[in-house]
């Protein structure tokens, strides 16, 4: 395994971004305080949406706030951890990724401490607090087996987001200018989990909720916390399923990754 | 004479560090070099610059369809929500299920159009101080980058917005204005949305030659303009007090709610035409404002680095 200093040189950039970008403190301080207002605000949409009807998608205003407070926590978790992955593209069309490559340490992980975002802190804050908040109102009927599915759904749902920023972020090692095709997927797939899954059109249910695997990470959960069966017949394993679908994300994430930064060819003349 | 060679040496770094480098611009614009002001001239470096914007952006063709794809998935999910409310014959926020189709459509058209997302050109060069070289050239840098932004938005009416409208159109039924007036009173409530965006990102960035670094109020500026603008959900979901306050008290509905609202035909013709004057009172507003702040900002201005 790794020798000790080799964690110590990750700590190190770490350390050297966060002094970096605090250094502009006024800025800083306004940056985090957006990020965390700007969870506040998507959870109000919820609201607002149900201000102008009743029931979603067959669903009320607690089940529909369960899901998107589920989806929005393990979003921003794991946009704190890798979300700044996507800068990749910038890295291989100037074809700094070279200076990274030469290092010895290992490319991912130096990417990753290289562009930790620390005011993503506030949104983490914000949407735990708000997390916890909704479960409270929500006066969901705790039995063991929803006390594992709430310990475990977060932290899945935020393994298979991060899986799908690395997906995304590995489309510039083949079409560098494309990042955005990133964002369907990795912020609309945030705006996808938020919401039941029986909105959409099934072509997009299918690819979004159960080929990305996104409704394993609100919705079914949801429907299993609050002891709601799911409208579309989804059987109640598919609850318990995000685990294995996170696992399975990372495992291509990882493999596509591998294979982008061999067809890496560096540029400029 | 060596003596006199030394007392014209240039001064010491730590002695330019301070104020002898600190220059007021406003008292370099007599270089100006078409005096007296020749409108044709100023007319034709504004078309100059459009032309340079458009070209500038029709370069990314590829990020154009990387952003079509985008819009397309962000349309299906946005319309199947509102579609959603809109379910046992309800109407939200007064559209039917046709108004609410096409606003989120043309919606995903003209978001790169009016362009609510941040932008940091200016910033990025006042902290490099590259900023220096706008200020010099004999043309109102507020005016360039207007018009470079203009025809950016040009660009993108034709790459951008007329995909998801088509797409919107083949899955779903859009609504197709009634009054004859509408086309061309969207066509200019799209051009004022667009000229209002850019006034607001130019004093975002403006902002950096206090605070250096504009990222802090670019983030505010990216969460309302999302939000105030109407690009979450329509405004007409809000109760009736929160709608007067972001029409009257902020300019954001004027960004997208406004040119959306007058395509669908949602108020009443009178209102119709009022809503645009209204974006019009907003600009006449923003744009003093922006000389306002811009000669404060570059009196203050000392170059880093140097």
């Amino acid at each position: 395994m790794a020798e000790p200093g080799v964690g110590q040189a990750y700590a190190r950039l770490v350390r050297a971004q966060i002094r970096s970008q605090t250094q502009y403190r006024l800025s800083f301080g306004i940056d985090v305080a957006s990020c965390a207002l700007g969870t506040l605000i998507e959870a109000a949409v919820v609201l607002v949406v149900f201000r102008v009807s009743p029931t979603v998608g067959g669903f009320g205003l607690r089940e529909v706030l369960v899901m998107s407070a589920l989806a929005a926590f393990a979003f921003d978790l794991a946009d704190l951890l890798v979300g700044n992955i996507e800068r990749l593209s910038t890295y291989v069309r100037k074809g700094t990724l070279d200076t990274i490559l030469i290092r010895p340490l290992r490319v991912l992980p130096q990417l990753l401490a290289t562009d930790f975002a620390l005011r993503r802190v506030g949104r983490v804050a914000q949407s735990s607090v708000l997390l916890v908040a909704v479960l409270v109102y929500a006066d969901i009927d705790w039995t063991p087996a929803r006390v594992v599915m709430l310990a475990l759904t977060p932290l899945a749902g935020c393994a298979l987001f991060a899986a799908v920023f690395l997906l995304g972020a590995c489309v510039a090692f083949w079409f560098v200018e494309s990042g955005e095709i990133a964002n369907a997927f990795t912020y609309g797939g945030k705006e996808f989990a938020r919401y039941p899954a029986t909105i959409y059109p099934g072509l997009l249910r299918r690819v979004f909720g159960y080929g990305v695997g996104l409704a394993l990470v609100g919705y079914q959960p949801a429907l299993f916390l609050t002891g709601h069966a799911d409208p579309l017949g989804g059987p109640t394993w598919l609850a318990w399923s995000s685990p294995a679908a996170a696992a399975l994300a990372w495992t291509i994430a990882l493999l596509v990754w591998r294979t982008g930064i061999r067809h890496y060819r560096s540029t400029g003349s | 004479m060596p003596g006199l060679a030394c007392s014209s040496a240039p001064p010491t770094p730590h002695a330019a560090r301070g104020r002898d480098f600190t220059m007021s611009f406003a008292s370099a614009r007599p270089l100006r070099p078409d005096r007296p002001p020749d409108r044709r001239a100023r007319l034709y470096r504004f078309g100059a610059l459009f032309g340079a914007g458009f070209r500038r952006w029709s370069t990314y063709r590829q990020a154009a369809l990387a952003g079509l794809f985008t819009n397309v998935v962000f349309g299906v999910m946005i319309y199947s929500l509102l579609r959603a409310l809109a379910d046992d014959g309800r109407r939200p926020g007064g559209y039917d299920t046709t108004q609410l189709a096409t606003y989120v459509w043309v919606g995903q058209g003209i978001l790169s159009v009016v362009h609510v997302w941040s932008w940091n050109e200016l910033a990025d060069r006042v902290r490099s101080g590259d900023v220096t070289a706008d200020l010099l050239r004999p043309i109102d840098p507020f005016e360039a980058f207007l018009a470079a932004d203009l025809g950016r938005a040009a660009y993108a009416v034709l790459a951008r917005m007329v995909v998801p409208i088509l797409a919107g159109g083949l899955m779903f039924t859009l609504y197709i204005p009634h009054r004859l007036h509408t086309v061309p009173l969207f066509v200019l409530s799209l051009t004022l949305g667009t000229v209002l965006s850019f006034a607001l990102r130019y004093l975002v960035n403006l902002g950096a030659f206090w605070l250096l670094d504009a990222r802090g109020l670019s983030a505010v500026w990216l969460l309302a303009s999302g939000v105030f603008a109407g690009t979450f959900f329509p405004l007409r979901f809000l109760p009736e007090w929160a709608q007067a306050v972001l029409w009257f008290g902020t300019p954001f509905p004027g960004l997208f709610q406004i040119p959306l609202d007058v395509l669908v035909e949602r108020p009443g013709p009178a209102q119709q035409i009022g809503s645009v004057v209204l974006q019009l009172v907003w600009v006449a507003i923003l744009i003093p404002l922006v000389s306002r702040v811009q000669r404060a900002a570059t009196d203050r201005l000392v170059i880093q680095g140097g």
